[in-house]
């Protein structure tokens, strides 16, 4: 048997807004994935910590603020630092589509917006760790 | 069983009262219709889902007694109205929340707003303000004027304020953990415009106990940071009679997920407590309570909204007449300012968030609020563009001029679905309150995490609901359109990218030519007031005189008090 999926759930920077957080940890727990939620005022720094001890199959970050850019990069290069490349990184929260291609570039895998159906988050991460198990 | 739910019972069951036709209706046309059409949906719930019967009758406020329960406008209860002729005495005042970037940008968008009708000002700070940080704390860099505008010290909100008389014009400042602070700054403007303490007008949100529940902008640990609003409740009250020191909030609350009856329940318990803290330092009731004022949620369920403010006033009289014996009528009168529901805008087809944002409104207006705001329709996206905004503006002004609703009082007293609704949700917040007074009070039910597991819980039937398309948001899941998720450039909008760079210059300047040791000096008074549980309120007006900064005076109470670590609920 597999074992199941690892996901941090982490607020970075000084946004508060943890509605969307919380409804996507609980989503991602109830299809059966272990959830570490670490709350808000999180700096990258305590994040990606948390990922390496968590042993974090997957991070997702939630940012309502309009700090995502700056915390995007940040992340992304700790994780890459810290080679926790494999991780999967995800971005929740209100992202303009312009800053979306950015984001990408500094290894963030997909980014879920306003009106994000959780389905499509459960699926994207079982997708993705398929792919994984095939590769191995 | 309510005496609501069980007259209804009552009348679908047994055998038909004189006089109530319910059950011959039932039987007849009723049926008859089910069996050509059934209903569109097997039950119908209110958003915060209370059923909806098939009717409403006088059955259903049987025990309301006219006198006792819904009464006059501007008596007591107020169930109608806090003020006898409400909007034909005075309109609401329409109160555009505005912040971005610096001062100036703030102030210019303050400028535009009320040349373009709206009649009192609001402010939202940034991040690090809201947070007790100075704009070159490392945290704060990626943050500086993004979701608000940057106040570092007195010389930010002098500029802020430029231009706008403090004795006309009324002002709210949407801030809370540091409130203290700002309020000072407030003070001290006023005295530079020469406006007497008896003459200043204005409202600090300053509500910390729906912080820890909802917006998670603390920074202490409840009980110290409640004393901190105790602090300028008895201050304002002395010094600034006009000023309103809270602003206890709802719509945090509801934004987080709550139902309506939560978010009342959850808003009274917490100004409940403030007062009730008030007494307990020895504090006459009457001297603080009048300038309690409060901020509510308008979501989208037109009557259950109508209904929530209705059933605030009614309840807060209640609490302030019988539980804490307060004698002025005026502390007795729950007086709120109200916003659209942000929660229910879309990103998708955002025109349409026009109308909800309509819809919101008028049921502001029906519910009897005393100020409000409209959310722009881009607001999914950015700060709102000044056309969105300038179109909100517009829709509380039509409300105004041409709807008719702002020309009679309470319009929907007597109906038998609102009074019903008004009894039902004031039922189920009493119930809430009951049951956060059996866990301690708010305090104790905030610190346990009490609040917080109710609120998710709500907050993710919602979001199921809505996924299985139970409840329908068109655009997001009805009619659902193909979109390119980029705004029109008619609603451009951006905070200047230098925000930070000029910011953080300005606080090396203020820091640079103000006189160091004064400032020393009043931050070690404002630690000596806080460690001794003095009233802290003195003691930080000076140093914000001095120009201490917003980091500074709150890394002192800091020491004091501590931070606040919440429970990672979910």
């Amino acid at each position: 048997m597999t074992k199941r999926l690892r996901v941090v759930v982490a607020k970075p920077g000084m946004d508060g807004h943890d509605r969307g957080a919380k409804i996507i940890a609980r989503s991602l727990r109830d299809a059966g994935m272990e959830i570490i939620y670490t709350g808000i005022f999180q700096t990258s720094e305590s994040i990606v910590e948390t990922v390496l001890q968590e042993d974090a199959d997957v991070l997702g970050i939630s940012i309502l603020s309009g700090a995502h850019q700056h915390y995007a990069e940040e992340i992304g290069h700790l994780l890459r630092e810290n080679k926790l490349d494999d991780v999967l990184f995800l971005l929740g929260g209100t992202v303009p589509k312009e800053d979306v291609e950015d984001l990408k570039g500094h290894g963030v895998a997909e980014v879920f917006g306003p009106g994000t159906h959780t389905d499509d988050i459960v699926r994207f991460i079982y997708d993705w760790a398929a792919a994984r198990e095939k590769a191995v | 069983m309510t005496d609501s739910t069980k007259a209804r019972k009552t009348a679908e069951t047994s055998p038909t009262p004189a006089g109530d036709g319910r059950q011959q209706w039932q039987e007849g046309p009723l049926a008859q219709s089910l069996a050509r059409f059934p209903r569109r949906r097997e039950t119908f719930q209110t958003l915060s889902g209370k059923p909806i019967a098939d009717i409403y009758t006088p059955h259903d406020i049987a025990d309301s007694d006219f006198e006792r329960d819904i009464g006059y406008p501007g008596q007591y209860p107020f169930t109608r109205g806090v003020h006898a002729t409400m909007y034909r005495g005075r309109l609401w005042t329409i109160r555009q929340v505005s912040g971005f970037g610096t001062a100036e940008d703030t102030n210019a968008r303050y400028k535009y707003l009320l040349a373009h009708g709206e009649t009192g000002l609001s402010t939202d700070f940034d991040l690090p303000t809201l947070l007790g940080r100075d704009s070159d704390h490392p945290f704060a860099r990626a943050e500086v004027g993004k979701v608000g505008v940057a106040v570092d010290t007195l010389r930010d909100m002098e500029i802020l304020l430029d231009g706008i008389p403090l004795e006309h014009i009324s002002s709210s400042m949407t801030v809370t953990a540091p409130a203290a602070v700002l309020i000072a700054m407030y003070e001290a403007v006023a005295g530079q415009q020469s406006v007497t303490g008896a003459q200043v007008m204005g409202t600090a949100q300053n509500d910390i106990l729906k912080e820890y529940t909802a917006q998670n902008e603390y920074i202490f640990p409840p009980r110290p940071a409640v004393g901190l609003v105790v602090d300028t409740m008895e201050y304002c009250a002395k010094t600034m009679p006009r000023f309103n020191p809270v602003s206890v909030s709802g719509y945090h609350i509801r934004e987080a997920g709550a139902t309506a009856a939560q978010e009342l329940a959850f808003t009274l318990a917490a100004g409940f407590t403030y007062a009730e803290e008030a007494v307990k330092r020895g504090i006459d009731i009457d001297f603080v309570a009048p300038r309690i004022s409060f901020f509510f949620d308008i979501h989208i369920d037109f009557f259950e909204e109508i209904a929530k403010l209705r059933a605030a006033r009614r309840m807060w009289a209640r609490m302030m007449r019988e539980k804490l014996g307060a004698s002025d009528p005026r502390s007795w009168t729950l007086r709120t300012h109200c916003q659209t529901a942000g929660v229910s805008l879309t990103a998708q087809q955002i025109e349409n968030n026009i109308v909800r944002t309509t819809i919101e409104a008028m049921a502001g207006v029906l519910g009897g609020t005393q100020s409000m705001h409209t959310n722009s329709m881009d607001e999914a996206y950015q700060i709102p563009s000044e056309k969105a905004i300038k179109i909100a503006v517009r829709t509380q002004q039509i409300l105004a001029a041409e709807s008719g609703i702002a020309d009679v009082v309470d319009p929907l007293a007597g109906s038998y679905y609102v009074e019903a609704l008004t009894n039902e949700v004031e039922e189920e917040a009493w119930d809430i309150i009951r049951k956060i007074d059996d866990v301690g009070g708010m305090i104790q039910a905030v610190e346990i995490g009490f609040v917080q597991q109710l609120i998710a819980d709500s907050s993710y039937t919602f979001q199921k609901q809505v996924e299985t398309g139970e409840r329908g948001i068109i655009g997001v899941n009805e009619y659902v359109e193909e979109e390119t998720g980029e705004l029109a450039p008619d609603l451009f909008f951006e905070v200047d990218p230098e925000v930070t760079a000029r910011q953080i210059a300005r606080l090396s300047e203020v820091r640079a030519t103000r006189d160091n040791r004064a400032v020393k000096s009043a931050l070690s008074g404002v630690q000596s007031a806080a460690e001794k549980g003095k009233n802290t309120m003195p003691a930080i007006a000076e140093a914000v005189k001095a120009y201490a900064s917003v980091g500074e005076i709150c890394d002192v109470l800091r020491e004091v008090f501590g931070e606040y670590r919440a429970p990672a609920i979910y």
